[in-house]
């Protein structure tokens, strides 16, 4: 090397980086939590009737070759789409709640198959339960956590005081692109939740925490039908990074551990990733095992954590605690500490329960499918 | 002519590195192997890569990671020969020291697949290939393989069960070596149930291509001062040899001719026989690649290089240990990088500093780095000092 280039060369080496001060912040995590507790009055499932068997997207795709992921998933029928699910999710949270829909001052439904691009199906349900016209109205997109995020939103909503009640609905009918590895999953269903001051509530929110960063696992293009996804990128640094990190600073907020929770639910797009999550968080089989799903209604996107919290809620008993920590793509995980109260005993079996919304069931096969969610392209 | 010695080695580890991208990785396996060599500052760069244009968009990366690896100003090229492009570039770096052009030079293959999905993934690993004549008609790597596999199967009257050994040694391999990709065993159970990649090839038959970098510092051995670092470990026999590329010009499917030729000269370079090493870090991509690769060698006559995985022969305490480290099929394929980690996993063993994976007695190892079904072959002998 010639001599000038290397002294040259030498000085680069000697200088000193220097770093500017940035002003930062050290402290832990601040939980979401309302200036006056907040709670749910009144919560609804909803699951289509029709299931498409796993084996039957195998013995169409792979000549029956291969793991599944799941056992079935729900099919909506010809006449149902996201608007008319979260009507009957909405009704049933409605039947729970006992109110007046009149006194509702929020109706926000967060799904990624809303059935119209512009014009919000918020305004359809609202409509349709009675709570227009002196109310919010908005559809929330955030792949599979708009319901969550609708329901974060609710929880400040009534927590300052601005209203009294407001719904925050997560449902989804989920695109497969046929052929795809999520086809055997996309499934339709969620649930509703209307939110309440805590003296009203069968079941009171302690705190909740989101984590959210600019991670693109999953997407769907405006004009797609279909939606992408990143394979094995979906896994480690999307689901299983944002559910830690935000159930972890949630437990650490709250000062609990995994065994002061009765029930855990988990964003569920198949059967593996929710039950792997929950033992890395030290939750056990039992504890999700009412919330955990997928394996018979396959993954409802945005209303996956939210209607594995109603499987609990059917169940629960006073003074448990749950933790519910959805995902959704793009990606973010919103998590919350919910503990039961008193008031599920007199509330819960005024409306459908999950379980019997799952047992309600009609296999079809392949065909049915492709003609009930319009896969056959005629032009 | 002088001689050429490994005074530095240095890689990351084998995996999915979503978060680290490609010039990154590069500095971190380039940092690792300045600093293992006590500070040699190089002044040639062989960068052994091959799809980093198409994955991440990015040519010149002799330019790109001598500048952001802060030795701006000095030669670097890249070096591309399909799958042996790490083994090309470290013969490169072999003929600059040699020569006495360079007294230093570092040997970097790096490999970012992780930047593309799916078809276009796939479409990748194909490139390597007769684009016209065969990976446009879809008969990727893993549908060569499952042909060749089926062939030899049919030939020599064996089924798929004889190849178990192969994946079954490398991860029991790779389970103790940190930058593996894979750290679980794999049972015999496990592998006459895998998932089928392409009939009779399954998943336990094909290495994971993967993200990775290593880099190695070879020098002239007098500049280095007395009491040096580490136990030398010396190049004595360097061959790359080319093939036919398709298929369908080959007289003979199952005949490795240009890795055993390559074998042959590096051998004849280092005055031994392929079986006068105590190890032979070859090129299982898949389970057939490395049965093929040992009869090439010679060290098994046609028709059963399978056999001499079933005794034992080949693991660490065997008669010839091979996939040291876990091999392509558990330490992971990074494709360009791959043959530079061949040669940075041997120079621990003949330092003895290869801990749980420690062969004994290892005085001298074979490495092989193949592209494709052997197009070409590189081959070197590796001699501690």
């Amino acid at each position: 090397m010639p001599q000038s280039e290397q002294s040259e060369l030498e000085q680069d080496d000697e200088k000193e980086v220097i770093y500017m001060e940035m002003p930062h912040s050290n402290s832990k995590p601040m939980l979401l939590k309302p200036n006056k507790p907040v709670g749910i009055i009144g919560y609804g499932a909803y699951v289509p009737r029709y299931r498409l068997p796993a084996k039957e997207v195998a013995r169409i795709w792979t000549d029956g070759a291969g793991g599944l992921p799941i056992k079935e998933k729900a099919v909506p029928g010809l006449d149902e789409d996201v608007a008319t699910m979260s009507i009957e999710a909405a009704r049933n949270a409605m039947l729970r709640a006992g109110i007046h829909a009149e006194d509702i001052r929020a109706v926000w439904v967060g799904s990624e198959s809303h059935p119209y691009a512009v014009k919000p199906t918020s305004t359809i349900v609202a409509e349709a339960i009675g709570a227009v016209p002196y109310v919010q109205a908005a559809d929330w997109e955030f792949a599979c956590k708009a319901g969550t995020e609708a329901m974060v939103a609710a929880i400040g909503f009534v927590g300052s005081g601005m209203a009294r009640y407001a719904m925050a609905i997560g449902m989804d009918t989920a695109q497969g692109r046929p052929g795809d590895a999520l086809e055997y999953t996309a499934g339709a269903g969620g649930a509703a939740y209307l939110l309440s001051p805590a003296e009203e509530a069968l079941a009171v929110f302690e705190g909740s925490y989101s984590y959210v960063t600019d991670t693109p696992d999953f997407w769907r293009r405006e004009y797609q039908r279909y939606p992408e996804h990143g394979q094995r990128f979906t896994g480690e640094p999307a689901y299983f990074k944002h559910i830690i990190e935000a159930a972890q600073a949630l437990m650490e907020g709250t000062n609990t551990t995994a065994k002061d929770y009765k029930w855990a639910v988990f964003h569920q797009p198949n059967s593996k990733f929710p039950q792997r999550v929950a033992a890395q968080l030290g939750f056990t089989k039992e504890q999700i095992a009412p919330g955990l799903l997928v394996q018979v209604i396959g993954n409802t996107y945005a209303g996956a954590a939210l209607i594995g919290l109603t499987g609990i809620l059917d169940v629960a008993e006073p003074g448990d605690k749950i933790l519910m920590v959805s995902f959704g793509s793009g990606a973010g995980s919103d998590a919350f500490a919910i503990r039961v109260t008193d008031a599920i005993r007199q509330r819960r079996d005024l409306a459908p329960k999950t379980q019997e919304y799952i047992a309600r069931r009609t296999e079809i096969d392949y065909g049915t499918y492709v003609r009930y969610r319009g896969k056959l392209a005629m032009k | 002519m002088s001689e050429v010695v490994i005074a530095g080695i240095g890689q990351t580890d084998v995996g999915e590195h979503y978060s680290i991208s490609l010039r990154d990785l590069a500095l971190i396996a380039l940092e690792a192997a300045i600093q293992d060599a006590a500070g040699l500052r190089p002044d040639i760069l062989f960068v052994g890569n091959m799809i980093a244009p198409a994955a991440s968009h990015q040519a010149h990366l002799g330019a790109l990671i001598s500048d952001y690896g802060g030795l701006s100003g000095i030669e670097a090229s890249t070096i591309e020969a399909g799958g042996a492009s790490g083994g090309a570039a470290l013969r490169m770096g072999y003929f600059a020291i040699k020569s006495g052009e360079a007294k230093v030079a570092l040997v970097l293959g790096i490999e970012k697949v992780t930047d593309q999905l799916g078809p276009g993934a796939e479409s990748m690993q194909a490139l390597g290939e007769d684009s016209d004549y065969e990976a446009v008609q879809g008969l990727t790597p893993n549908a060569q393989a499952a042909l060749r596999m089926r062939r030899y199967m049919h030939e020599h009257h064996v089924s798929h069960d004889v190849f178990a050994p192969f994946p079954i040694l490398a991860h029991a391999n790779a389970l103790t070596n940190p930058h593996a990709i894979y750290h679980n065993p794999v049972t015999l159970e496990a592998y006459k149930n895998a998932d089928p990649i392409s009939d009779p090839l399954t998943i336990f038959d094909t290495a994971p291509v993967a993200d990775g970098a290593a880099a190695l510092i070879l020098a002239q051995p007098e500049l280095l001062p007395a009491g040096f670092a580490h136990p030398l470990v010396r190049i004595s026999g360097s061959s790359l040899v080319t093939d036919r590329l398709a298929i369908h010009d080959r007289p003979d499917p199952l005949a490795f001719t240009a890795a055993r030729r390559s074998v042959e000269r590096a051998c004849r370079q280092a005055g031994i026989l392929p079986n006068d090493v105590d190890l032979y870090e070859l090129y299982d991509s898949y389970s057939i690649v490395a049965a093929l690769s040992l009869e090439a060698a010679g060290l098994a006559p046609r028709g059963e290089g399978w056999k001499l995985a079933q005794d034992g022969k080949l693991s660490r305490d065997g008669d010839l240990p091979i996939a040291t480290m876990g091999g392509l099929k558990a330490r992971g394929n990074p494709g360009g990088a791959t043959g530079v980690y061949q040669a940075v996993e041997p120079t621990f063993q003949l330092r003895r500093r290869a801990g749980a994976n420690q062969v004994p007695y290892a005085r001298r190892a074979l490495i092989q780095c193949l592209a494709g079904p052997a197009s070409s072959a590189v081959t070197h002998v590796l001699e501690a000092i």
